[in-house]
């Protein structure tokens, strides 16, 4: 766990998760990871009782996750929400963004740079997950 | 023959493998044998190209390397339609060269 | 014209020092090409033929005088003393220094320009009619609402790693000058039978190895939901395209394989969906962005006839003249294709007296269009034989616009990586070999791909030119009876494709036949789509 970055207080889960599929067919898990391809509204029924999703990216060019993130959050999911797998740095912020608050690079991040990329822009020009006033908001009050 | 080329990573150049060290003549490219792999590979890892790959080329009759390929003989000499951004800018008649 | 405010600003600003700690990061070896690729290209940054090329954005074509003078600088300072206008409104250097990028996205950023997302699998730079504004056939000045999807767009969280790129137009009159319907989203405004405005929204169209015509997803998005509907189109995109295969990726070929219905069905679920997040931006934020493209001050009463009695001058206003809304005023069209020049280029020196131009003339504006060319949208008819005669004198005053010379090329095979055949110097020859039949000939659309990706929109060109590789040696296929307009259609490939010399003697003959069977009126298209391909054929091969 020493390059998991997390963006939230609580516990993390310590077990692993299952797959969608396996998810479906015996819903008792809390943990459940999601490839690409995989119906993230297939788990809205049981949101409750799930405390992580993991989302991979097997090649960061797949940018499937980042819709499945914002379908989780826009139906209020409250659990972690991790990209594991190929994420790279100059992800995070738009990542952060979909809802995800926390990540799993295949290679560690410096926590430095992460810090300084998730603070790079100032605001953002369209709602997403994250709760930021968009920029027209902010014009209008 | 089979020539290393590649761009310059700061300039973009396009630049040839002469043995030792990038040109940016065709004119220094020199044979790599099956060595293009791994000279590339280290260049590239000293971030002195960007963007390698080998071709064939054959050796015109003053010992020139000519590039098998048009689109490598274009990057080679310049942009045909721009006889003076080329590398030969006092010849007009230079994009004869590439077809 | 829309100027940036502190927000627009600050975001620009911030890309800049973004894209700065990237190159610094590659140069220092702490990101591979691998990784840098996709960062650089989504700052427009592409690697050549010949160098580092750079392509700036001009969002929806529209500029002002201090931008384009920018624009000439950066050719002379960073570049080697040119520019190439595209057929998407932008503008590409070709021998741009890696080092030198951050510092010319910052003199950009200065006067509110940049070059995000002119690459990449995201949301590329919003493209609209050209004449907006002007033209006296619209139903609205449609570029507010392209500005409006240029913020949306804007560094997208969820739309950035798309299964391809994304292109967008937005247009608001009957007749297309933005070949519309051939991107990945179209949309036409339009009023309702209430007067209200809205959009027409086809989906699914495209040029690239399989062109496709966009059919219509819906007929009307109320103005007041388009965003939140972009939107819906969009992630639907994005959750299903094809990613097993590049070729496969694009929208047009998800919206082909899932039936247009099924597609626009499964976005009218996601559309009421997002309708309940309250994602719109509100009214008044439309009503700021369109405060800012007001109409320019127009003189009334100024007289609205042309002095013709120069005969150079009356055959370029015969040709070169838009009819515009306010009386007195015209839109013109300064052509980039001298004959045998180079399609789109144009000189420092040039980019800077157009700039200078539009500062005396066209109330400080001006476009670039599909066709690479350059429009002053907003001149006196009495200025124009002075402004004529300015464009003459700096080699800009060809009377073609529309004709055979006026053709549009993409850079081929003297710049671009991809290219499998030069397209410049076809076109070159083309204009030469035509321009003393051009003014008979008519409106004449060619259009010139040096490879299937159909930059040069070869497809819809009413003559259309593809180069291909065959076994090493530049070969050329020839279409005909594309369209890009609102008559679009997509063009035959006649049959055997014509070495260099070929081809020209090819296009030669297809508009012989043109001269020899036209009808009163017809264009070159008109005609064959009256009489088919048949009759070419034979000129061709028979």
């Amino acid at each position: 766990m020493a390059d998991l970055i997390r963006l939230r207080d609580d516990e993390a889960v310590d077990h692993p998760a299952v797959t969608v599929d396996s998810f479906l067919e015996q819903p008792d898990a809390n943990a459940v990871r999601i490839e690409p391809g995989d119906d993230a509204r297939a788990l809205l029924p049981h949101l409750a009782q799930i405390a992580l999703v993991e989302i991979n990216f097997p090649v960061f060019g797949d940018g499937r996750g980042y819709s499945a993130a914002r379908i989780l959050r826009e139906a209020g999911y409250v659990g972690e929400l991790r990209a594991v797998g190929d994420v790279l740095i100059d992800q995070l912020a738009p990542m952060r963004r979909c809802g995800f608050d926390a990540f799993e690079p295949d290679r560690p991040l410096d926590p430095v740079a992460v810090d300084a990329v998730l603070a790079r822009f100032p605001a953002a020009y369209q709602p997403a997950a994250d709760g930021a006033a968009p920029i027209w908001a902010l014009r209008h009050g | 023959m089979r020539i290393l080329t590649g761009n310059d990573l700061k300039a973009g150049a396009v630049v040839w493998w002469t043995g030792y060290d990038w040109s940016r003549h065709v004119e220094d490219a020199a044979d790599v044998g099956d060595q293009a792999d791994a000279i590339a590979a280290r260049e590239e890892a000293a971030r002195r190209v960007n963007a390698p790959y080998a071709i064939e080329a054959t050796r015109d009759a003053g010992g020139t390397p000519r590039p098998a390929h048009i689109k490598d003989r274009i990057r080679a000499l310049g942009p045909t339609v721009r006889p003076d951004l080329t590398l030969k800018p006092a010849d007009p008649a230079v994009g004869n060269w590439v077809i | 014209m829309y100027i940036y405010d502190e927000f627009d600003q600050a975001m620009v600003d911030a890309r800049v020092a973004e894209f700065r700690d990237q190159v610094d990061r590659r140069l220092a070896g702490k990101l591979s090409e691998d990784q840098f690729k996709p960062l650089r290209l989504m700052n427009g940054l592409y690697l050549q033929l010949h160098a580092y090329m750079l392509r700036v954005a001009v969002p929806y074509g529209t500029l002002n005088s201090a931008q384009m003078r920018l624009l000439g600088d950066i050719a002379d300072k960073y570049d080697r003393g040119y520019g190439h206008f595209t057929t998407r409104q932008n503008i590409q250097y070709n021998w741009i220094r890696l080092e030198d990028a951050p510092d010319i996205l910052a003199d950009l950023a200065r006067v509110g320009m940049h070059a995000i997302q002119t690459s990449g699998n995201c949301i590329r730079n919003t493209t609209s009619d050209h004449f907006a504004g002007a033209a006296a056939d619209e139903v609205v000045d449609p570029r507010p609402y392209a500005e409006l999807i240029r913020q949306w767009s804007s560094f997208h969280p969820e739309f950035s790693y798309l299964p391809r790129k994304f292109k967008m137009a937005v247009i608001a009159s009957q007749r297309d000058r933005a070949a519309m319907r051939l991107h990945d989203i179209g949309i036409r405004l339009v009023r309702n039978s209430a007067g209200e405005l809205g959009g027409e929204f086809y989906v699914g169209g495209g040029m690239g190895r399989t062109p496709m015509i966009a059919p219509l997803i819906r007929d009307f998005v109320p103005i007041d939901q388009f965003i939140t509907y972009a939107e819906a189109c969009l992630r639907v995109y994005n959750r299903h395209g094809r990613r097993d295969n590049k070729y496969k990726a694009r929208i047009k070929i998800l919206v082909h394989e899932l039936g247009a219905e099924e597609y626009a069905r499964q976005v009218e679920e996601e559309f009421a969906h997002l309708l309940t997040l309250g994602i719109e931006p509100p009214a008044r934020e439309l009503e700021r962005i369109a405060a800012q493209f007001a109409p320019p001050p127009f003189a009334s009463g100024l007289p609205d006839t042309i002095d013709r009695s120069d005969p150079a001058f009356a055959l370029w206003a015969a040709r070169n003249l838009q009819p515009h809304k306010a009386p007195g005023y015209t839109a013109l069209t300064i052509s980039l294709k001298p004959t045998g020049g180079i399609p789109g280029d144009a000189s420092a020196d040039q980019i800077r007296l157009m700039a200078d131009l539009a500062e005396r003339y066209s109330f400080d504006e001006l476009r670039v269009t599909h066709a690479q060319n350059i429009v002053l949208p907003h001149v006196r008819k009495a200025d124009l034989p002075a402004l004529w005669r300015e464009l003459v004198d700096a080699g800009l005053g060809s009377p073609n616009l529309d004709l055979a010379g006026d053709i549009i090329a993409c850079p081929g095979l003297d710049y671009c990586s991809l290219a499998n055949a030069r397209s410049i110097p076809v076109a070159q020859q083309i204009g030469e070999r035509l321009a003393g039949k051009e003014q008979d000939i008519g409106e004449l659309k060619l259009k010139i791909s040096g490879c299937i990706n159909a930059c040069g929109h070869h497809h819809a060109g009413h003559i259309g030119i593809l180069g291909v590789d065959k076994k090493g040696v530049e070969n050329y296929q020839l279409l005909l009876g594309g369209s890009e307009a609102e008559d679009v259609s997509l063009g035959k490939i006649t049959g055997p494709g014509f070495d260099e010399a070929g081809v020209v003697d090819a296009v030669e003959k297809v508009t012989d036949l043109y001269l020899a069977r036209r009808e009163d009126g017809e264009r070159f298209l008109d005609t064959y789509r009256r009489i088919g391909v048949e009759p070419f054929k034979e000129v061709l091969y028979g």
